[in-house]
């Protein structure tokens, strides 16, 4: 976005209503001959059927595999042909649409977008292979250790809740998938209701909005999810242990954070840079890695999937010292709850944030995915000139409470990979 | 602080000249009197640059028993100078509101930051510093050669795919050091010392090897007069150093690896041929390659995808591709990933099926056309990102090119005709080649 420091940046968002009513946040910059599109539809693998962890990923993977008079192979051709780049996605919350498109090929990128969308056919061919591709990657992981590690602690963090598979999908689970649960499961999220779009680049309002009508008028005008239970991250204190023959222990960590809207989520990001969110200056980089040596990455950050907020990290360590890793950084939670950070500490963190929100709007693409973040979260586009005055804002004192508050007792869930020495499952 | 491959991308994704009435960004390239290369990518959509320094030296030119030592060494360039302490840097880019990273490759190594444009003048004062000031205690030393093991740990001692890819480069290069992991081997990153990084510093870090690529919201003048008060204080040395890189003997010996662990649960099967590179093809014959990798492995329209996955249903993914940025003789890759139930032996036989319709039929114009038009209209999308040139050309400069090699490859591509692909699949021979089976232990399951 063009505009300095200071300058108003909501000022170049322009919120448009289409004809029918369609909302999309647009940012019209003609700088590079290029549109992109994000558009998301709330509810992604968090809405699988019971039994079929893999739908909402089947799905983003079948909506570009034919669609209309066009087959897959003729669907792709036509892609590949125009240059255009469309792909979907889905996470917990949310299936996504990205598409990014030269502006000559505006007409045919929409074109195209649009029979993905309103008319997929999940031809029994594609989804055969698609299943395929996503069981291919299932089984990839199974041994992988950051992905066994990944596994392990959703389980225990998220018993008897959706959260509790992977939302690329389970084996055995991604067999079961068929058609017509496809078919419902596109009736039940692809709705206008759901739906939020971000536009980045070379188009104005009026030919945006047009498009936008033909894309989305013909969906339902209310998804069908199912509700999705609040949670909390569970076992705090446990360790959960999962055998591997690697010589380096996966460590994945993580306890209750707060949620996108509670008052003190600003402050929370502020301690988090400090604890374990700034590479190359937190706390945790600085003990972990840079004094002692023993790993080549640790973190930590705020997570906010909609049902369970959590402050969750990762790092991995030579099984001979990944229990020293692991005291190391449960004496920093511990520090970092009795003590706050330092005012200096909070000073450059503040600093740190403010400055470098500006790099999150260097390409098309990137601006248009923190605009369409911004909408799933419930913001306005005024919130992209109040943040950096909210993160200014944050006193020592908020910063100690709320440091208070992430850290608590400094208890985690802690799931290792690995043949750690001299740590047990507890 | 990362090891990269090099970019299969690379020139697919160079900028385009001129777009109807949007031309590309208005690239300047000059000479500082140290030697020092200079390029300026402006870009005045937000108010930050991109700033990095690279030097034409990689893990290619790591001394004979030394392996690690450029990505070792960059690891160690946090460390402080004479001037400023270890971590005073990062500290002062983060206070900044500032990223910033390196990275090291074969032929490379790079560092950069991202960071708001009125603070380009103080990044390139302290990328300067360590140009030539860089001091080194045990003290840090020691416990950064334990990162880098754990680095070593997470990338490759964990994952049998990695060390499958490892060993077939080393069978590959029989001689040259591309043949060598980037980040090293385990048995030697062990024994490095910080003797062994001073002396691979000071042999390298010099003006004459380095190249400045700023990219962002700034203009020619600004630079200029930014990168002489900083840079352009680091005395010369005269000339730019060697690198000695052995020639790999013609191959003549086809060559299949095996490895079986019971951690593969999802067998693969690649195959890396020797090819020349940009830089050692005949002209326009890496061009060629280019279009010829587009062709039978760009994706899912491409000749393999649609044989193997499409038709025959043996495969859930296939592919090739091409790295043509490189200094020496560089790798072609097909790869396939089977389904369930078909044998590696069965996938690699269908493989060379497709090859050999390739090598009979070549490329029709229709499909020569449709590959030319989408590698020119990716290189549109690079223009978004100043990171990506930034990237581009910086690598360019770095494997002994210039600001117009990258300029110029869109018309080169499009000057590539049938005869000229037909004519680059003689590299896709099979004595060329490597071919890597990753297996299930079944035994040890």
């Amino acid at each position: 976005m063009n505009a300095p420091a200071k300058i108003s940046r909501a000022s170049r968002v322009q919120q448009i209503v289409t004809p029918f009513g369609i909302k999309a946040w647009l940012v019209e910059d003609y700088a590079v001959p290029l549109v992109a599109l994000e558009f998301s539809f709330e509810g992604g693998a968090a809405q699988d059927p019971q039994g079929k962890a893999g739908a909402a990923s089947m799905l983003a993977g079948m909506l570009d595999e034919g669609a209309g008079h066009l087959d897959s192979e003729q669907f792709q051709r036509a892609l590949d042909d125009h240059a255009i780049r469309l792909h979907f996605s889905a996470d917990r919350d949310e299936l996504t649409g990205h598409l990014q498109t030269l502006t000559r090929n505006l007409d045919k990128a929409f074109e195209l977008v649009t029979l993905a969308l309103n008319a997929p056919r999940f031809d029994a061919e594609p989804l055969e292979r698609v299943r395929g591709q996503i069981n291919a990657m299932l089984k990839r992981e199974s041994k992988d250790p950051d992905a066994m590690a990944g596994q392990a602690w959703r389980r225990a963090a998220w018993p008897n809740h959706p959260y509790a598979r992977s939302p690329r999908g389970e084996l055995g689970e991604v067999d079961t998938v068929g058609r017509e649960d496809l078919v419902a499961l596109h009736r039940k999220l692809l709705a206008r209701d759901a739906l939020k779009i971000a536009v980045v680049g070379a188009i104005d309002a009026a030919t945006l909005a047009t498009k936008l009508d033909a894309l989305f008028s013909g969906l339902p005008a209310q998804a069908e999810r199912a509700p999705l239970p609040q949670t909390n991250i569970a076992g705090l204190g446990r360790r959960v242990l999962v055998d591997l023959d690697v010589p380096q222990a996966n460590i994945r960590y993580g306890r209750p954070g707060l949620t996108r809207h509670d008052p003190d989520f600003i402050a929370a990001t502020v301690v988090n840079h400090i604890w374990g969110g700034g590479s190359f200056t937190s706390r945790l980089w600085q003990e972990v890695r840079e004094k002692r040596g023993l790993t080549y990455s640790v973190y930590s950050m705020l997570s906010t999937p909609k049902a369970s907020p959590g402050l969750i990290g990762a790092t991995s360590t030579k099984n001979e010292r990944a229990a020293e890793s692991l005291s190391v950084i449960s004496e920093e939670a511990r520090r970092m709850a009795e003590e706050g950070p330092t005012a200096d500490e909070l000073e450059k963190a503040k600093k740190y944030l403010v400055g470098s929100y500006a790099l999150r709007f260097d390409t098309s693409t990137k601006i248009a995915g923190h605009l369409l973040q911004l909408q799933q979260e419930g913001f306005a586009p005024d919130y992209l000139d109040r943040r950096n005055a909210e993160i200014e804002a944050v006193t020592i004192e908020d910063a100690r409470r709320v440091a208070r508050r992430l850290l608590g007792d400094g208890q985690f869930l802690v799931a290792v990979v690995g043949r750690p020495e001299g740590l047990n499952a507890g | 602080m990362t090891v990269v491959s090099p970019q299969p991308s690379l020139p697919h994704e160079a900028p385009a000249e001129g777009e109807g009435a949007h031309a590309g960004p208005k690239i300047s390239a000059f000479r500082l009197a140290n030697g020092m290369d200079v390029v300026v990518i402006p870009d005045h959509r937000a108010p930050v640059v991109t700033h990095m320094v690279w030097y034409r030296n990689g893990s290619a030119d790591d001394p004979r028993g030394k392996s690690g030592i450029a990505h070792f060494l960059e690891h160690l360039m946090f460390k402080g100078t004479h001037k400023h302490k270890p971590g005073e840097f990062s500290h002062l880019v983060a206070e900044l509101g500032g990223q910033e990273n390196a990275f090291t490759s074969y032929d490379f190594t790079a560092y950069f930051q991202r960071i708001a444009r009125e603070h380009l003048g103080v990044m390139m004062d302290y990328e300067a510093d360590r140009m030539t000031n860089l001091t080194l205690s045990d003290e840090v030393v020691l416990p950064e050669r334990d990162v880098v093991m754990e680095e070593r740990r997470m990338r490759t001692e964990a994952d049998p795919s990695a060390q499958l890819d490892e060993a077939l480069n080393a069978a590959l290069f029989t001689h040259h050091a591309y043949g060598v992991p980037i980040i090293g081997w385990g048995h030697e990153i062990e024994t490095l010392n910080r003797h062994d990084a001073l002396d691979y510093y000071r042999r390298f870090y010099t003006p004459e090897n380095a190249i400045l690529v700023v990219a962002g919201d700034v203009e020619l003048e600004e630079v200029e007069k930014l990168a002489r008060e900083t840079y352009g204080k680091v005395p010369a040395r005269g000339e730019a150093p060697r690198r000695d890189r052995p020639r790999e003997p013609e191959p003549r010996a086809e060559r299949t690896v095996k490895l079986a662990d019971e951690k593969v649960e999802q067998p693969s099967f690649e195959r890396i041929y020797l090819a020349p590179s940009q830089r050692t093809a005949a002209p326009g014959e890496a061009e060629a390659l280019e279009v010829l990798s587009h062709y039978l492995g760009g994706g899912p329209t491409s000749l393999i995808y649609r044989r193997l996955v499409l038709e025959r249903k043996l495969a859930v993914s296939a592919g090739a591709y091409y790295y043509a940025s490189a200094l020496d003789d560089s790798r072609f890759y097909v790869y396939a990933v089977p389904t369930e139930d078909v044998s590696l032996h069965d996938l690699e036989a269908a493989i060379d099926d497709v090859l050999d319709e390739l090598f009979r039929d070549g490329i029709s114009s229709e499909d020569l056309n449709r590959s030319i038009n989408r590698l020119i209209a990716d290189s549109v999308y690079a223009q978004d990102s100043q990171m990506a040139l930034a990237r581009w050309f910086g690598a360019a400069l770095a494997i002994g090119g210039g600001v117009e090699d990258v300029l110029g490859w869109s018309r080169r591509i499009e000057a590539v005709t049938s005869e000229d692909v037909a004519k680059a699949t003689k590299w896709l021979n099979r004595r060329r080649a490597v071919s890597g089976y990753l297996l299930k232990d079944e035994q040890a399951a």
